[in-house]
Formats: structure tokens, C-alpha cells, sequence
């Protein structure tokens, strides 16, 4: 009883009577109720939207764009993709169509993109922290949010997450990817893809094992050290070699060196020879260079600087001071006795032209490059220290070397380099910490980053080195996360060899080097997957005798390669028999037999209603259509049933061809077809003519 | 006013670190040994190329004196809107007069003005305009269906992989870069163009229908790469602002 007393009088001391307690209590109560209410307020985000309410306000789609804005905080949830994005708490315009001038960020309108934000979010793109609600924790990398957002120049990264092959408006990912596998990353590096496949090489780096056979120990010691010293496009990347380190290296090389074996014939030398002392016979030795198309796949400087010619084989401008003779007039003989990997053919050329060859190109040489350059014969220290060399800077990842084991994995792992996490790379003056200028540094200055780094020195231009980042940057932790169904998977390489004894010509003649068949293959000449249901016997023969580019635009390319008649015979029996199309059906329509009328009915369709004469020739007098094949003699060329099926669906038979599908009746393209078979070859007559 | 650090702290985290376009050069690079009175280009202008994407091409502006002869030693400094970036923003002339810098564009598809300053020997700014052009997404698909379908007769530019068929033609096609003609068709004219062929609107019959080819997206993709790229530029047009 006392007790309670004293208790009521204590809590009439401090809050008077029982109603002002319950006052007072109320009070706080709705104090701390409307902290939550007032944080919001004057949070950032309210801010951002109370400036947005403000900007529409004094426009004439006010009343739209009202109605399409949501106070409040916006989430996208996407839990098949792992997104939890409020981007557009703050970007709350992202879609508005008729902001388009608005440049203000955050309420601009987002440019033309293939996804809708709704479904796929933004972090999936610019990455960044979705869930976080303030400017900084969003954008930039804090200690709680490791992940900052993207810089635009490495956007395309984000495609490449889940579109893991070629994608059309991704240009700098698909460099990117092409690089990583043609400029040699992936011989030290391994990048698993997430399916579980890993990027391969496509470049092929010469074998080293028969190197003394081919060249000087002076010129491997230059090369060495200055690789572009020799040839701006040489691909070896310079590793910054001292003197010793290179004298010991091509003392190792040269002392390890096998004889592969060649065999020489005087014939071809003594000729070179000649070649080499005759300005006439350089003249002759010159166009046989330019007949053969040498220049198809090897490029030589000019004398105003430039590199003409093509990049599949090595540039060839100081060639003469590189190779010895004899090596030379081998391997022109058949380049797959030295190398049974290169992507050179076998032409078949007698010892006359082999020795015109060699001797032309022996010509090419720079005194200037090995001036400098005095060895002494190696010692056995020099010898053991070039092996040991060798296996430090990782020489054996890229090339074969006599008792050197092949190295695996001699760079680090980079498949998950695009979510390597800030705290685990390495600074360096000047360097922003962030990963995309890591990765960028590194491709640019690659032993900036601490002093016994290996890595070589490339020669990457702006837009080489941004489509490597981009495709370095695609490679992230999401990426390997991501169901499979929800991506497109890259086109599994192509492992197509032709059989038979056509078979072993094509590998002889290596046609992959530049012509493609059913995935493998160059793209430097036409796919040749359909060939045998669009061309005649007798125009193929031919053909192989004397090849001839069919487009007036199109610098040829083809080589004669002095076949036999019964090796020719081979191939066009294999290629009219093999690569054929089933959607074109020889027996439908014949190649000859059409009427006067219908070739004429072909002819004015031709000129008047679907104007084919912008691209095409057929009269070689009147006709300027410079893009198509010339059509003067396509009636000897190709098949009635090709063409009629062509001219139903051009992108049927070629995909992303330029003639369009004319949506063409049956009736037109037939007369059409008719027309196009009645052209053989009148204007060579008529030249004949003359 | 608060929120002003944390937008200057995205602008520098989206410039990515490399060298920011709002640098004052004089302070951190080396002096000028000489002082030019005009800047001209070189090299580098109306290039096309992604957004932030490093362009293609460097781009090479030339100081020269009074009598036009070339500046070697002057110095020269880069700026650009945001987002833009230098790689050099700031530097000195060579032996030939020129400087050089590779250029990285803003995230919006847009055109960008880009300025080079050098200064006279009386301090005065010299400045000079340059121009470039950022394709974003949908004009980069544009340009590469520009290549595949369009360019051969409607760029008059040969290269050496290919002939241009411009010149066989009797009725010039339109470059695309032809403003003063293309930005006077609206959107749905070029579309009927592309779809139906030049007839369509009493073109060159020699203009092929691509309706049947191209995809309503492919078409559209085509058209903003085509108001791009125009010259003059093609103008949107506005919201009008009222007051209320």
C-alpha cells in the first residue's frame, strides 16, 4: 500500500496528474513516427524528383508527363538476372519520348536501345549498385558497394555477358573478341568461357624447332630486341630484352636448332642469283610476284611509308635481310615441308620460277638492321642462360622449341577478370584505382605495374586497346552466373575437313586460308558452302585453269596454282557434287531451251521494272552496275536453277547479301532466269571482234 | 548546393580517369618554348565513332605564325563537354608544328564540339572548333547497315577493297551526309524510300525496294544513323516551352 503511494507520488512529481502522462507519451510517440516520413523528405531522391515535378511544370506535355510520374522509390526486380536496380527512383525520364532535348541528368531520356529497362534493369548494362538509393553509393565504389558504374567506352562489355558470340551493334565487343584470340593473349592467358569452353588461338606462331635452317642468329638477336624494327606489322609483341638477354636467347635458339631436312636445288639458286644481279629479270621476277598474288596475303612497304598488301602471311619488306637462300627457294617449293601448320599454299611452280621467286625477294633486304649488330660464338654459359631465359619469359606458350615443354597457363587466369574486385589491383603512378583503367594501363605500359612483371610491350591503337578492354571487362562473375537459357551462345569453331582425295588437294592448296566451307575457313574470298549448286562444269574447269574475278569493284585475288587437269578434274567433280544447297533444285528448270519471247519478257523486266542495271552488267557497253557480278556470261556460269531460286530469296542462299528480295512471282523469275541464261559471253566476241 | 559534389564526383568517375577535359593545362604540363598565332586541323575532324568509344583516327591540329609557317614548341590544350576525353588533353607542338591526341567521346549520341587553345606570345587565346560525331547504339547498327546495303552507291569514296558505283550512275544517289536534301524528308518519306524503292517518291527507279530485306527496325536504325551523320545537322524538332 506504501508502496503504491509512493510510486503515484513519484509519477506526479515528474508528469502531474495520469492524463498529462498520456500526453506526454503521445507525443513522442508521434515524434518518432514522423522520423521516417521527414528522412524521406529531405533525402536525396525526394529531391531529385521535387526538381523533376519542377522542370515538367512549365511545359506543354506537362499534363502527360504527370501522369506518367510516380512519386516514390522505383525498384526493377528481375530475379532470373539478379537484379534489384532504383536506378529510376532518380532517372525517373528514362523513357519519356518527348524529353528529348532535356540533357539534364538525372531526368534525360535514355538514347534508342534493344532492351527495354523494365525487363532487363540497369545495372545488367552500366553496372554500378542497384539497390543503393544515394548519388554515391550508386555510382561510385565505397567500402560497402564494391562495384562502381561502367565508363561508356567499355558499354559494349555488358553485351558480351550474356551474347557470347558475334552481335551486330557491338563492334568494339566483336574486335575485342576476334583480338584476344588473333593477337596472342590466349597462348599465356586461359578465359573459360562460362558454358566451359575456352577461348583458342587463331594466330599460329612459327615453330622455332628448324629455326637456324631459315635464318641468322644476327637477325634473331635484332628481332629480339625490337621486333617492329623489322616489320611495322609484326605481331610478336617487344619484351624489352636487354643486349646479353638477347644474345643469350638466340645463342640458345640457334644451338637447339634441327635440321628439318630441305632440299636444295641449285637450279633455283643459280637463277636466284641472276634474279638478284638482272634489274630485267627483277622486272620479270616482279610480275610473276604480282601473277601469283603474293601481295594477296603478304604486304611490303612502299616507298611513301605505307603497308600495301594483305595481313594473312608476314609483311615482307626486309624479307631478304631475314631468310638464307636456301631456306627461301624450300619453302616456296612447298611451304608445308618446313611448317605443316601454315596457312600458305602449295603452288606449284617449276624451279625456274621458284629461283625468279627467291632471288626477287632476296632483293628486299635493309642493310641498315643488322649493321649494328656483331656476336661472338656462343659459350655454353650463354647457351644454359638463353634456356633458362626462355622458360622465364614463357616463349615455349606461343612457340615450339626443341626441348622446351609447351607452357600452359603462364599468365594469369583471366576468366573472371571483368569482376575482379578493386582492393585486388595493383596501383601505379598515374593510374586511376579503378579496373577499367587497369586493364587499360596494362594493355598500354604493362610493366608499370611493378618491376618484375613479364608481360611484353604491344602495340595497340586506341580503338584496338578499347575493343580488348571491352572484351576483357565482358567476362565478369554475372556472366558465369547467368542461366543458360537466358544467352545467346558463341558459334562453336568449325572442325569441317573435306575427304577423299579432293580433300587432300584442298589441305595442299590451303583454300581454308581463304575461302570458308560449312563454318571453317578465311573471309577473305567467297563461302563456298553452296558452290556446287551455282556454277556450271564447264565454266568451273575453266575457272581453275584461269581465274578470273567476277566483279568489276573486286581487286582479284585468286591464284593459279598450275594444276594438273586430271587435279582439277578432282576438284570440280567434289565441289559440283559435295557443296550443294537443297533449297535449289536442279531439275526444276532447265538451263537452256527458253524461247525468244521469254528472254525478251526476262529483258525488259531487267531494265525497266526492277532496274538490275544499278548493279549489275550485261551489256559490258551501256551497263556501269559495278557492285554485282558482271552478268555477260551467266549463262555459261551458272545454274537456271540457282538463279531462279537467287532472284526468289537472295539472303536464302547468302545471308546478309546487298541485293534485296524483291518479293519477284514465279512468272518474273523465270523470265528473268531466262534472260540472265541467254547471256554467254556475246561482249567477249564482240571484243573478239574488233 | 549540397548535392553539387557528389555530380561532380560521377562526372569525374564516368571520364574514367583518363585525362579529364577540364585539366587547365598550362599548370601541369611543360612550358611553351614558342608562341604560334593560328591553329588550323590537320587531321581528325567529322569523325564518326561509338559513344566513349575511342575514334579512330587521332586528331591533329597544326599552330602556325603570322606568315603561316608551322609552330614547333607552342603549346596546345584540349577541351571538350563532359564525358569527352583527351589522351593527351595538353601538350606542346613537335618538330612539324602538330599536335597530336587521341579522342574518346561522350555517352549520348550527339554531336561534339571539340576546342583547341594555344595562346599568342601576348597570352591571348587562339582557339579552334573541331567537330565529331557519336553514334550511340542504334546508329551504330545504322553505319553497319550503311555498309553492308547503302554505301556502294550513295558514298561516292572508293577504298581500296571496293569501288564506289557513284559514279556510274546517271541520278546522283544522296550522300548521307547530304543535309541540305535529307533533312527536308521526314522519317516516314525516307522509310517509304527505303521500303519501296525510288519510284516511291519519283526517285531513281534505279533504287531498289528493301522492304522485303530490311526489318522496321533495321529501317529506323538506318535513319538515325542517317540524321547523324547530316551536314548541316538534322534538327529535332522541339517541345515548346509555355508559360504558365
Amino acid at each position: 500500500m506504501e508502496n503504491q503511494d509512493k510510486h503515484a507520488e513519484l509519477r506526479k512529481t515528474l508528469f502531474g496528474s495520469s492524463a498529462r502522462v498520456f500526453g506526454w507519451m503521445s507525443a513522442l510517440l508521434l515524434i518518432l513516427l514522423a522520423i521516417a516520413p521527414t528522412k524521406n523528405f529531405f533525402s536525396e531522391w525526394h529531391g531529385y524528383q521535387q526538381r523533376y515535378a519542377k522542370l515538367i511544370g512549365g511545359r506543354g506535355d506537362a499534363t502527360v508527363l504527370r501522369r506518367h510520374f510516380e512519386p516514390g522509390i522505383h525498384q526493377i526486380w528481375n530475379p532470373d538476372l539478379q537484379v534489384v536496380d532504383r536506378c529510376t527512383t532518380c532517372h525517373v525520364a528514362l523513357t519519356e519520348t518527348t524529353l528529348g532535348e532535356v540533357t539534364e541528368q538525372p531526368f534525360s531520356r535514355h538514347p534508342a536501345m534493344p532492351h527495354k529497362v523494365d525487363q532487363f534493369g540497369c545495372t545488367m548494362c552500366h553496372r554500378g549498385q542497384g539497390p543503393a538509393t544515394t548519388v554515391e553509393e550508386a555510382h561510385m565504389s565505397t567500402l560497402a558497394w564494391e562495384e562502381p558504374i561502367l565508363p561508356a567506352r567499355y558499354m559494349e562489355s555488358s553485351c558480351g555477358q550474356c551474347h557470347r558470340g558475334d552481335l551486330q551493334g557491338a563492334p568494339q565487343l566483336n574486335l575485342g573478341r576476334k583480338m584476344l584470340a588473333s593477337s596472342g593473349c590466349v597462348h599465356c592467358h586461359t578465359i573459360k568461357r562460362p558454358d566451359g569452353t575456352s577461348f583458342t588461338a587463331t594466330d599460329d606462331p612459327p615453330s622455332l624447332s628448324h629455326i637456324a635452317d631459315k635464318t641468322t642468329r644476327e637477325w634473331v638477336y635484332a628481332w629480339l630486341k625490337d621486333p617492329q624494327a623489322y616489320a611495322t606489322t609484326a605481331k610478336m609483341p617487344n619484351f624489352k630484352l636487354s643486349d646479353n638477354d638477347a644474345r643469350d636467347i638466340s645463342a640458345f635458339l640457334m644451338s637447339n636448332s634441327k635440321s628439318a631436312g630441305l632440299k636444295s636445288a641449285a637450279a633455283s639458286l643459280d637463277t636466284a642469283k641472276k634474279v638478284q644481279q638482272d634489274p630485267t629479270l627483277q622486272q620479270k621476277a616482279s610480275s610473276l610476284y604480282g601473277e601469283s598474288f603474293c601481295a594477296s596475303c603478304h604486304a611490303v612497304q612502299n616507298a611513301a611509308g605505307n603497308v600495301v598488301g594483305g595481313n594473312l602471311g608476314p609483311e615482307l619488306t626486309r624479307v631478304g635481310t631475314k631468310v638464307k637462300p636456301e631456306w627461301l627457294q624450300a619453302w616456296i617449293r612447298d611451304p608445308g615441308a618446313y611448317d605443316a601448320g601454315t596457312a600458305m599454299p602449295h603452288y606449284r611452280f617449276n624451279d625456274q620460277e621458284i629461283g625468279m621467286l627467291t632471288g626477287f625477294l632476296l632483293a628486299k633486304a635493309d642493310n641498315d638492321l643488322l649493321a649494328n649488330v656483331h656476336l661472338e660464338p656462343a659459350t655454353p654459359e650463354q647457351i644454359a642462360n638463353g634456356k633458362h631465359l626462355i622458360d622465364e619469359y614463357g616463349c615455349s606458350s606461343c612457340h615450339e622449341i626443341n626441348g622446351v615443354r609447351h607452357q600452359e597457363n603462364f599468365g594469369p587466369d583471366l576468366t573472371r577478370i571483368g569482376s575482379k574486385a578493386v582492393a585486388q589491383l595493383p596501383t601505379a603512378p598515374g593510374v586511376q584505382h579503378a579496373l577499367p583503367d587497369y586493364v587499360a594501363n596494362k594493355l598500354k605500359q604493362p610493366r608499370v605495374f611493378g618491376p618484375s612483371l613479364k608481360m611484353p610491350q604491344y602495340t595497340f591503337t586506341a580503338t584496338q586497346s578499347d575493343a580488348l578492354v571491352n572484351a576483357l571487362l565482358a567476362e565478369t562473375e554475372r556472366a558465369h552466373a547467368m542461366p543458360a537459357a537466358l544467352t545467346t551462345p558463341a558459334i562453336q569453331p568449325s572442325h569441317y575437313e573435306p575427304a577423299g582425295k579432293a580433300g587432300q588437294l584442298m589441305s595442299d592448296l590451303r583454300c581454308f586460308s581463304c575461302h570458308a566451307i560449312n563454318g571453317r575457313g578465311g573471309d577473305m574470298a567467297p563461302d563456298l558452302s553452296l558452290e556446287g549448286s551455282s556454277v556450271q562444269r564447264a565454266w568451273l574447269l575453266q575457272f581453275f585453269r584461269n581465274p578470273n574475278t567476277l566483279r568489276p569493284a573486286l581487286v582479284r585475288r585468286m591464284p593459279k596454282f598450275n594444276l594438273t587437269d586430271a587435279e582439277i578434274a578432282t576438284l570440280t567433280d567434289y565441289i559440283l557434287t559435295v557443296y550443294q544447297s537443297p533449297k535449289v533444285d536442279q531439275e526444276s528448270i532447265p538451263n537452256t531451251g527458253y524461247s525468244s519471247a521469254e528472254v525478251e519478257q526476262g529483258r525488259q523486266l531487267f531494265y525497266s521494272r526492277y532496274g538490275c542495271q544499278s548493279c549489275h552488267i550485261v551489256d559490258t557497253k551501256k551497263d556501269k552496275g559495278y557492285i554485282g557480278p558482271t552478268l555477260s556470261q551467266a549463262g555459261s556460269r551458272l545454274t537456271a536453277a540457282w538463279v531462279f531460286t537467287w532472284l526468289k530469296d537472295p539472303q536464302g542462299l547468302r545471308p546478309g547479301t546487298a541485293e534485296p528480295n524483291r518479293h519477284m512471282s514465279d512468272t518474273d523469275a523465270r523470265a528473268l532466269t531466262a534472260f540472265v541464261m541467254s547471256q554467254k559471253g556475246n561482249a567477249k566476241q564482240e571484243v573478239a571482234k574488233k | 548546393m549540397k548535392r553539387v559534389f557528389p555530380i561532380c564526383a560521377i562526372a569525374v568517375a564516368l571520364l574514367g580517369g583518363t585525362a579529364c577535359s577540364h585539366t587547365p593545362g598550362p599548370a601541369s604540363s611543360a612550358k611553351p618554348t614558342a608562341y604560334g598565332t593560328a591553329l588550323v586541323e590537320s587531321s581528325g575532324g567529322k569523325q564518326t565513332g561509338g559513344v566513349g568509344a575511342a575514334l579512330g583516327q587521332p586528331v591533329v591540329v597544326q599552330v602556325n605564325d603570322d606568315q603561316g609557317n608551322a609552330v614547333p614548341g607552342a603549346l596546345v590544350t584540349m577541351r571538350g563537354p563532359t564525358g569527352v576525353a583527351f589522351d593527351p588533353a595538353t601538350g606542346l607542338s613537335d618538330s612539324s608544328g602538330q599536335f597530336t591526341t587521341n579522342v574518346a567521346l561522350g555517352f549520348s549520341p550527339a554531336r561534339y564540339q571539340l576546342t583547341a587553345t594555344t595562346t599568342t606570345k601576348a597570352s591571348k587565346p587562339v582557339e579552334l572548333k573541331i567537330e565529331e560525331i557519336g553514334l550511340g547504339y542504334q546508329q551504330t547498327l545504322g553505319s553497319q547497315l550503311n555498309d553492308q546495303y547503302c554505301a556502294r552507291c550513295h558514298n561516292s569514296e572508293s577504298t581500296p577493297e571496293r569501288v564506289s558505283n557513284y559514279d556510274n550512275l546517271e541520278v546522283k544517289p544522296h550522300p548521307f551526309t547530304d543535309g541540305d536534301t535529307l533533312n527536308k524528308m521526314s522519317d516516314a518519306d525516307l522509310t517509304s524510300i527505303i521500303s519501296f524503292g525510288g519510284p516511291a517518291l519519283n526517285k531513281s527507279p534505279l533504287m531498289p525496294p528493301y522492304g522485303y530485306t530490311l526489318t522496321k527496325a533495321q529501317m529506323q536504325a538506318l535513319i538515325s544513323y542517317i540524321r547523324t551523320v547530316s551536314d548541316p545537322p538534322y534538327g529535332v524538332p522541339g517541345v515548346v516551352h509555355v508559360e504558365k
